[in-house]
């Protein structure tokens, strides 16, 4: 259940815990001399187990709002929390933290290191958790099985497809066990069969218990969610139906 | 994780990792070939001068140059009965000379107590550098029908033991010439006897004081056909040998032709109670600054010259040598060195700026700036150590090649104008401008462990400076504008 409002207006508790909670959450920034206000005002909650997708027009916050809720940046003011932490007045080793232990990223172009292969890439997620090594590989294994690729751990990602390769991504996203996924235009970089793998899997893991926040253009992706929502010159609505 | 990471994107980016360890390697042979060129180098002068001024000498005190009216042209004299007439009026003749150093004076032999009484002075230990010069020959009836009774040797030519032959109206005659040391035999420690050491016979030693006895350089015994047992006249005294000397480096040759006891060497020139130059030897290195100040006050007329002021008197091959390595080499060192290390910081840099979209995504999955930081670092540092190995082994394999082909350069030690009198003319009379002694010096690079250590920390060093550039633009790196840039 999501609830979102516009400028004003009471925000309704939802039944089930909350992972995201954003309360009058702006962004401006200063881009070419101009500036640039992608956010304004954003109240949004977003319960655990949900999955969300935002869509709107270009330049209409999405990937803003999306690094605000990966603890990439911070609000220009407002209040942003991801269960008991502010991400709006934590430090940067604290986003770090959550970074590292509590979100996990994936993207439009995959953005998996060449030089290394499928297992090394999904390794590369566990890297600031201290793991044991022993630790380290059962998650890798686990994860490269839970995304159809164990036989394709020594494999580059110059060798493997569009849609295996989004997949060593989500399986490094997944393996450090986060609370959120966050992804940014997951299947906008494959075709139809590909894009309909990636859903799958993306909708397993959420009904695994994974919570997931997917900004698209697709509409074949925001069918599969709980929740849609609408980014436009700055504020959000919810267009579920 | 952290080395499979390093090694793969060494390996993945070849081209970098190649240009980057190639220009290091080749920057690191260099400073290491340099630096132990500019060693042998040392070491060679070092032997030049101990050639000259005996090992462990520290400065060398000499009397004030003279003027030139002061000074005692060399000419012989003969008187009416210098030489026998023959029956057909020519003369015959044969004079020995011993001369001290042509335009250089002396100084007392006091001097030396002075000077051992000054503190800091370990040693000191007077010589005194003659020429022996012999005329001998025949003279013609001169058209006056009277004979020449006094005739100037002229200008030999301007080499150490020089034989010059000339005539005129049908006579003839030689000029030989050959160097004397008179030295102190009790003195073994420091000046000449220090540099040398019996091959035969013996050395000087404390009981030869006074007696008519004389060492002979191996060169000169064996070019004179001279062995332990015979005689050598040295200023009309006939000296018995009782030892021939060479250097104590194989590389060079001995200072005088001839070693013979200082009284002695004092009493045939009929110069007095004098020495030619004192070699001192300092109790400490550090203390040879105030050890020269307290001489140049305590002698304000003499002419103190410490090792480095020897060291300019080296000439020859060996000076452009030196000249050469510790200029122009250094130099090259230097600027290969910076555009290696430059060129590591352009590529470190270059790299993070290809690498933006991974460095961000990094960040995105909860990677440090320290994590990246080190992970930029450590390719650095790599590339750093491979240029460093590879730099050591070509440097290693020059320095090989050096002591293999063993280059001969040559010295000369000038002991004119620098006040270092302290050798004997090698000239004779009349010679004292050429009063410099060439040696054939073999040039080594010796290895020393701290080139070593010196090159893995250049290499370590330079690899430091490359990921501290890299690793400071990496950190700089916001992962939201770093993903939003590559988007």
């Amino acid at each position: 259940m999501t609830i979102t409002r516009s400028h004003t207006g009471p925000i309704a508790e939802p039944t089930v815990p909350v992972l995201y909670r954003l309360a009058d959450v702006s962004k401006t920034y200063t881009q070419k001399k101009r500036v640039v206000k992608p956010l304004v005002g954003v109240d949004l909650v977003i319960p655990r187990g949900e999955f969300v997708t935002i869509q709107g027009p270009t330049g209409g916050g999405k990937s803003t709002l999306l690094q605000l809720l990966g603890a990439l940046d911070r609000p220009t003011s407002g209040r942003l929390t991801l269960g008991d932490t502010d991400l709006a007045e934590a430090s940067n080793s604290a986003l770090g933290t959550a970074r590292a232990r509590e979100i996990g990223f994936v993207f439009q172009g995959f953005n998996l290191i060449p030089t290394l292969t499928a297992t090394e890439n999904v390794d590369m997620g566990l890297e600031p958790l201290g793991l044991t090594a022993a630790e380290r590989r059962s998650r890798v294994t686990d994860a490269l099985s839970h995304v159809g690729l164990a036989d394709r751990g020594d494999h580059r990602p110059g060798e493997l497809s569009g849609g295996q390769q989004q997949r060593v991504a989500i399986a490094r996203a997944i393996a450090k066990r986060p609370r959120v996924l966050l992804a940014d235009e997951p299947t906008g970089n494959l075709d139809e069969s590909m894009r309909d793998e990636i859903l799958d899997l993306l909708q397993t893991l959420n009904e695994d218990g994974l919570t997931l926040v997917v900004v698209t253009h697709d509409s074949a992706v925001a069918r599969r969610a709980t929740r849609r929502l609408r980014l436009e010159k700055g504020t959000i609505r919810d267009i579920t139906r | 994780m952290y080395f499979t990471y390093l090694r793969r994107e060494l390996s993945g980016r070849t081209k970098q990792t190649v240009i980057v360890s190639a220009g290091l390697a080749i920057a690191i042979a260099l400073v290491i070939i340099v630096n132990a060129l500019t060693a042998g180098v040392r070491d060679a002068q070092t032997q030049a001068l101990e050639s000259v001024y005996g090992v462990g000498t520290d400065l060398t005190v000499a009397g004030a140059q003279q003027e030139p009216d002061e000074r005692d042209d060399s000419r012989f004299e003969f008187d009416q009965d210098g030489g026998a007439t023959a029956d057909d009026g020519s003369t015959t003749l044969a004079q020995s000379q011993l001369r001290t150093e042509m335009g250089r004076g002396t100084l007392a032999a006091a001097t030396i107590s002075t000077i051992s009484a000054i503190g800091g002075v370990s040693s000191a230990t007077g010589a005194l550098s003659l020429t022996n010069s012999t005329f001998s020959g025949e003279l013609p009836q001169t058209t006056d029908g009277g004979t020449s009774t006094e005739g100037e040797a002229g200008t030999p030519p301007a080499d150490g033991d020089q034989q010059g032959g000339g005539g005129f109206g049908g006579g003839s005659f030689d000029v030989e010439s050959f160097t004397v040391l008179g030295v102190d035999p009790a003195v073994q420690a420091v000046g000449p006897l220090s540099s040398v050491t019996a091959s035969e016979g013996r050395a000087l030693d404390t009981g030869d004081a006074g007696q008519n006895v004389a060492v002979l350089d191996a060169t000169y015994a064996t070019t004179n056909d001279l062995a332990v047992g015979g005689t050598v006249d040295v200023g009309g005294t006939t000296m018995e040998i009782v030892g021939i000397v060479s250097s104590s480096s194989s590389d060079t040759d001995t200072a005088s032709n001839i070693y013979i006891p200082l009284d002695v060497a004092q009493s045939l020139a009929g110069v007095g109670d004098v020495v030619s130059t004192v070699y001192v030897q300092a109790t400490s290195a550090d203390g040879i600054a105030t050890v020269r100040d307290e001489i140049e006050t305590a002698l304000p007329d003499a002419t103190v010259s410490s090792q480095s002021d020897l060291a300019s008197t080296v000439s020859g091959s060996l000076s452009s040598a030196t000249s050469l390595i510790t200029s122009l080499g250094t130099w090259l060192s230097i600027l290969v060195l910076a555009v290696a290390v430059v060129l590591a910081v352009l590529f470190t840099m270059s790299g993070v700026s290809r690498r933006t979209r991974e460095f961000g995504t990094l960040k995105a999955i909860g990677w440090s700036n320290g994590r990246v930081i080190g992970q930029i670092a450590g390719e650095s540092m790599v590339q750093g150590l491979i240029g460093g190995a590879i730099g050591l082994a070509i440097g290693l394999g020059g320095i090989l090649a050096i002591n293999v082909i063993a280059p001969t350069i040559s010295s000369a030690t000038a002991a004119t104008e620098a006040g270092t009198s302290g050798r004997p003319g090698a000239g004779g009379p009349g010679f004292a401008s050429a009063a410099q002694t060439a040696t054939d010096i073999t040039l080594s690079a010796p290895l020393t462990p701290w080139v070593l250590v010196a090159a893995v920390g250049l290499a370590v060093s330079a690899g430091l400076v490359a990921g501290a550039f890299g690793g400071w633009r990496a950190a700089r790196l916001s992962p939201a504008e770093a993903l939003r840039s590559v988007a």
